[in-house]
């Protein structure tokens, strides 16, 4: 299969590749690892006559903390999350959803940013955005702003994301002392997008909850953040009630459609089940445990 | 339109003009005559079409022949070097590692990054990296046998100059 025509363009800097975009508008796409947009172009779903491909760009492939801020660049790639030391021992969320994206090639070009700028409603890391309250840099050549996850999704593949923008950075607030996450994933097999997927970032305080982020995978027109299920554990105990009661609420706001990977029911109730699991994992590891 | 490139395959400098939209696959089957990557499915599933960009295994159908400008590719072809096999290769033959070998150039690319990357791979580490790769005939038994006896073959490889560097410092 190959792609409808299009002009191609590998700029060298941020500003050069915003010039592009802004002088195509919609014609226009960005090419990060290209594990989406590539099947996209073949199966002509999409046919932008202009694609802007960015990986010629040096130094966007960046993970820092800096200033109470994780930031990430739109060239880290899922293999980078997958072996990053810090995400293993800061960010439990990040690192348990890493080595679940897609297979191992494909995770060798796939990237974070392209993932969530794409935001396929069976993408992981939008959840895991959604978790932890990201705010994601989008910036097009007359400035920047930032916009937070959960103002990003729209629908199925939609986004706030403008023609003539980037998204040049992910912004998640730095992990807190006994912050703990957790993200769980059902697939039929490796390389398949999630039945269900739910993430799960705690941070404790003083034996209480100081905040938690729940987002759901899958089971919706878009990533989901499940706020009424993360109001109902804010500082209160962590106990069984009150995990019973935030997996109820988790399920309860899931909106997931019946297909070949399941029933309506079913899927809600995974969301129950993983919503309880991954608020123990992540309470265990917040202790510094697990 | 054609759009000028130059990617060292298998370490040749090849240079063409090519569609923008022709995928990598392509340029190496049918411009550059090199046969040995399949396609498979052709959707980004199946893992036939590997090749590695810079040493690292990428599904050639999941990227642009412009995108290579510049870069190192390595195809099957460039395995046995002069008609010896590469012990990959030979391992996947001793061993039964394939039975119709259309997913055997991948496969042995996967593998071979696998163990630059981590020379002594258990059981599990093989299945996981080569999850991205699918065998419709072997059920993997065979391929995981052919990666581990690859494995010391390579270390006893690349021992024995480090040995005979020893001995003559």
């Amino acid at each position: 299969m190959l792609p409808a025509p299009f002009e191609y363009h590998a700029p060298r800097s941020v500003d050069e590749a915003l010039d592009l975009l802004d002088q195509f508008g919609d014609e226009g796409k960005v090419l990060a690892g290209g594990q989406s947009l590539i099947p996209l172009l073949k199966l002509r779903f999409a046919s932008p006559a202009h694609l802007v491909d960015i990986n010629k760009i040096k130094g966007l492939d960046f993970i820092e903390e800096r200033d109470g801020t994780l930031r990430i660049g739109p060239l880290f790639r899922h293999k980078s999350a997958e072996r990053s030391s810090l995400l293993a021992s800061r960010y439990h969320v990040m690192a348990d959803a890493a080595p679940q994206i897609a297979d191992p090639i494909i995770r060798n070009r796939g990237t974070i940013a392209g993932s969530v700028a794409h935001a396929d409603p069976s993408g992981d890391w939008g959840t895991v955005l959604l978790a932890m309250d990201a705010d994601l840099v989008l910036r097009s050549k007359k400035g920047s702003r930032t916009v937070k996850a959960r103002d990003f999704f729209s629908g199925p593949f939609s986004t706030a994301l403008e023609s003539n923008e980037i998204l040049t950075e992910i912004r998640i607030p730095a992990a807190k002392a006994m912050t703990g996450g957790a993200y769980l994933k059902l697939e039929r097999k490796v390389g398949d997008f999630a039945t269900v997927a739910v993430a799960v970032h705690l941070r404790m305080d003083d034996g209480k909850v100081g905040s938690a982020g729940i987002g759901l995978t899958a089971v919706g027109p878009q990533n989901i953040k499940a706020e009424k299920a993360e109001e109902s554990l804010r500082g209160v105990r962590l106990d069984d009630a009150a995990i019973k009661q935030a997996a109820a609420l988790a399920a309860e706001a899931s909106d997931p459609k019946a297909d070949q990977r399941g029933s309506v029911e079913y899927k809600r109730n995974v969301v129950r089940v993983f919503t309880e699991r991954g608020l123990k994992r992540a309470s265990e590891r917040a202790r510094g445990g697990g | 339109m054609g759009q000028p490139i130059t990617v060292t395959v298998n370490g040749e400098k090849r240079t063409a003009e090519v569609e923008p939209r022709l995928l990598l696959v392509h340029f190496l089957r049918e411009n550059l005559r090199l046969t040995g990557t399949h396609i498979g499915c052709d959707t980004t599933h199946c893992g036939a079409c590997t090749v590695l960009v810079d040493g690292t295994p990428v599904k050639s159908c999941t990227m642009l022949a412009v995108q290579a400008d510049g870069e190192q590719v390595t195809t099957v072809e460039a395995l046995a070097a002069g008609g010896t096999l590469h012990p990959i290769q030979a391992a996947f033959k001793e061993e039964h590692g394939l039975q119709c070998g259309f997913c055997t150039p991948g496969m042995m690319l996967t593998s071979i990054a696998l163990l630059q990357d981590n020379p002594d791979p258990t059981d599990d580490e093989i299945r996981w990296a080569l999850s991205g790769n699918i065998c419709r005939c072997t059920g993997y038994m065979n391929i995981v046998k052919a990666v581990k006896s690859a494995a010391v073959q390579m270390k006893a490889a690349a021992a024995v100059p480090a040995a005979t560097a020893a001995a003559r410092s």
